[in-house]
Parts: C-alpha cells; sequence; structure tokens
C-alpha cells in the first residue's frame, strides 16, 4: 500500500505543490492538510514546505505555530511521528520549538536563490537512510532569513548528540566555510544546512530537496532525502511505530 | 471594570548577536558623511492595548505576549514601555499635544 504523508499549508504556502510532486516521485501519496484543520488524516509523516506561511509577518515562521494544524504536528512529534521542515517549513519548526536554533536574516543581507550543495553528516536517520554515501548534493535555496544560530555551547552540544543533519559544502563534499564564503549562502554557523531534534525524529534545511528531483529540474540529488523520508515513513508505519533506522 | 492600558514592547537583537541590518545601516553612514557612529543594532517596537481588570493582570498579558510571540528570546531581548491609560492617551492626541 501507499504510504500517506501529509502536506501542510498555510496562507503563503509556495512550495506545497514542489513538495507533492516530490513526495509522488519518491513513491508516496501525498495528503494536503489545510492550516485551519487539527486532523493529522492518519498520515505516516508530515512535511512542512516553503513559502512565506502568514506573510512572515513578525518572524519567519512564528506565527503559523499556534495555527491548529501546528498543534496537532507537535503532538505528533512528541509521539515519535516523523516531521521533515523545508526552508519557511525549518523555520516554522525552530519557531514551534520542535527544533533547536533559529534562523536569522542572511548575513549577506540579501535573498539568495541559486544552486548550492550540501552533503549529509549522518546516513543512519530516516532522513538520510537512502543516500548511500557522503557527497555534495546540488539543490536550490531560496530564502532571505537562513543563517543558522546558536550559541556556542549549544552547537557543541548538537555535534555531540549528532543533531548536525547537513552542512553546505564545496562541489568536493569540503565543508562550507563562514560568510565570506560563496558556498555558505546565508554565513549559517559551522556551515549548517539542516538539524535534527534531539530524538531523531523532526528534521529540518534550508535548501529545498523537493526541487531538486527529476533531472529535467537541474537535479536529481534531493531524490534521496525524500526517498529517505518516504521510506522511513512506510517502515514505520508497517512496524505501527518509530523504527530504529540505525539499529538494522 | 476594565482598564484599557497602552503598552509598547521593544524587541532587540540580543547583545552578540550579530545584526546584518545594523550593520548595513552603519555601512551607509559614510555615504552620508557622518562620523563617530557605532554599534547599531535594529530592532522592532510593537504597540498595543490590553484590557484588563488592573495593571498587574495587564502587565502579566504583555510579559507572556513578549516571551511567547513578539520576541524570540534564544536571539532577542525585549523591554516593556507604559505608554499610560488609554483615554488619556486619546485626549493628548484630542487636544492637540504634539506626536
Amino acid at each position: 500500500m501507499t504510504v500517506k504523508i501529509g502536506v501542510v499549508v498555510f496562507p503563503g504556502s509556495n512550495r506545497d505543490i514542489d513538495a507533492v510532486n516530490a513526495l509522488e516521485v519518491a513513491g508516496a501519496e501525498a495528503v494536503i492538510l489545510w492550516h485551519e484543520n487539527a486532523t493529522l488524516q492518519g498520515v505516516a509523516a508530515v512535511l512542512i514546505p516553503g513559502g512565506f506561511a502568514y506573510g512572515d509577518y513578525l518572524r519567519a515562521g512564528v506565527i503559523a505555530r499556534s495555527s491548529p494544524v501546528m498543534r496537532s504536528v507537535a503532538r505528533f512529534a512528541s509521539d515519535g511521528g516523523l516531521v521533515l521542515g523545508i526552508c519557511n517549513g525549518f523555520q516554522v519548526l525552530t519557531e514551534a520549538h520542535l527544533l533547536p536554533g533559529a534562523l536569522l536574516r542572511n548575513r549577506g543581507l540579501r535573498f539568495v536563490s541559486r544552486e548550492i550543495a550540501i552533503a549529509a553528516e549522518r546516513l543512519d536517520t530516516p532522513f538520510t537512510q537512502r543516500l548511500g554515501e557522503r557527497r555534495a548534493l546540488r539543490m536550490p535555496v531560496a530564502h532571505g532569513e537562513g543563517a543558522f544560530y546558536a550559541d556556542d555551547a549549544t552547537l557543541d552540544e548538537f555535534e555531540a548528540n549528532g543533531q548536525v543533519l547537513f552542512r553546505y559544502v564545496h562541489e568536493d563534499g569540503s565543508r562550507a566555510g563562514g560568510e565570506e564564503d560563496r558556498a555558505n549562502p546565508n554565513g549559517s554557523l559551522r556551515a549548517i544546512a539542516g538539524v535534527t531534534n534531539a530524538a531523531g525524529n523532526v528534521a529540518g534545511l534550508m535548501p529545498h530537496p523537493e526541487t531538486a528531483v527529476e533531472a529535467v529540474l537541474g537535479s536529481d540529488d534531493g531524490l534521496g532525502i525524500v526517498a529517505s523520508f518516504v521510506a522511513s515513513a512506510a517502515d514505520r508505519e508497517r512496524a505501527g511505530g518509530p523504527v530504529e533506522v540505525g539499529a538494522r | 471594570m476594565t482598564v484599557d492600558t497602552r503598552y509598547a514592547v521593544n524587541v532587540s537583537p540580543k547583545p552578540g548577536i550579530l545584526d546584518p541590518q545594523g550593520r548595513a545601516v552603519e555601512g551607509s553612514l559614510d555615504h552620508l558623511g557622518i562620523a563617530g557612529v557605532s554599534a547599531v543594532r535594529v530592532g522592532r517596537r510593537i504597540e498595543l492595548t490590553v484590557s484588563a481588570a488592573d495593571d498587574a493582570a495587564a502587565r502579566a498579558v504583555v510579559e507572556r505576549l513578549a516571551a511567547e510571540l513578539l520576541a524570540n528570546p534564544l536571539i532577542e531581548a525585549y523591554q516593556i514601555e507604559v505608554l499610560g491609560a488609554v483615554s488619556s492617551i486619546e485626549s493628548d492626541s484630542a487636544s492637540g499635544a504634539p506626536g
């Protein structure tokens, strides 16, 4: 049976159709979850797509936090459900305190919309298990507030816990530098492009794997991430609950 | 009976947090021929009216709003300012007091 994955739609979401397409390319059935509805319709996992939820007023993602659907997503996540936030979805998850850290205005001040590369720091998570190897994955970024921030002690803790999921890298896979390095598009600290929560079931990243899932889109390097997410959701559904990916 | 009080919440980047907007403002000072200005920080100010039983209750509402919504405590600090009872603010503007 095809696994069902929810795509949350807020007023101002604009990458929801790309997310639906990516999930279908990866073999899942996408179910739209409108922000005003608290029901998650029995989906096996939830994807929060990019855009400008509620106009990004006040701070990107903060108004979305108190929507009915996000209260349900928070419960789903605390029960161990898989949640992936992309771009604005990542901002929503940090504002909802489902993910650590904050996303500040890009250090270069500009909205950045171009292709970059990231690499997975871990290959044993529900979001990266199908990648197979660590290499540079090409995909676009499109955001004005993507500079990942946490204080040094917290960053050290993320590293020790294995919560750094993706980093910006050069074409050869080597880690990007600071804001002066074009490979780090927004000046994220320690070139962090994506993180997970401590439990490992919630992840967010600023780049757009969902718009890099077919060669015709310029890159299909993002498919491995979406396919990992879909496969993990299917595994969990079959097992009737969270599955330890790393334990297999 | 409730009291209507006008508050302002001033939100600013915490010390040590890089503020790219402040840096951009600083970068423009040369063009204006202004010297001797440094450490520019850009924040935001939110003004709101709270109806509550008394000052303490109103203050508690603003504190909660500031900490949970208006500021992100991880990166921003806030300061609450009381602007006054709403009726007196209205009569001030009606009397043509300078704003």
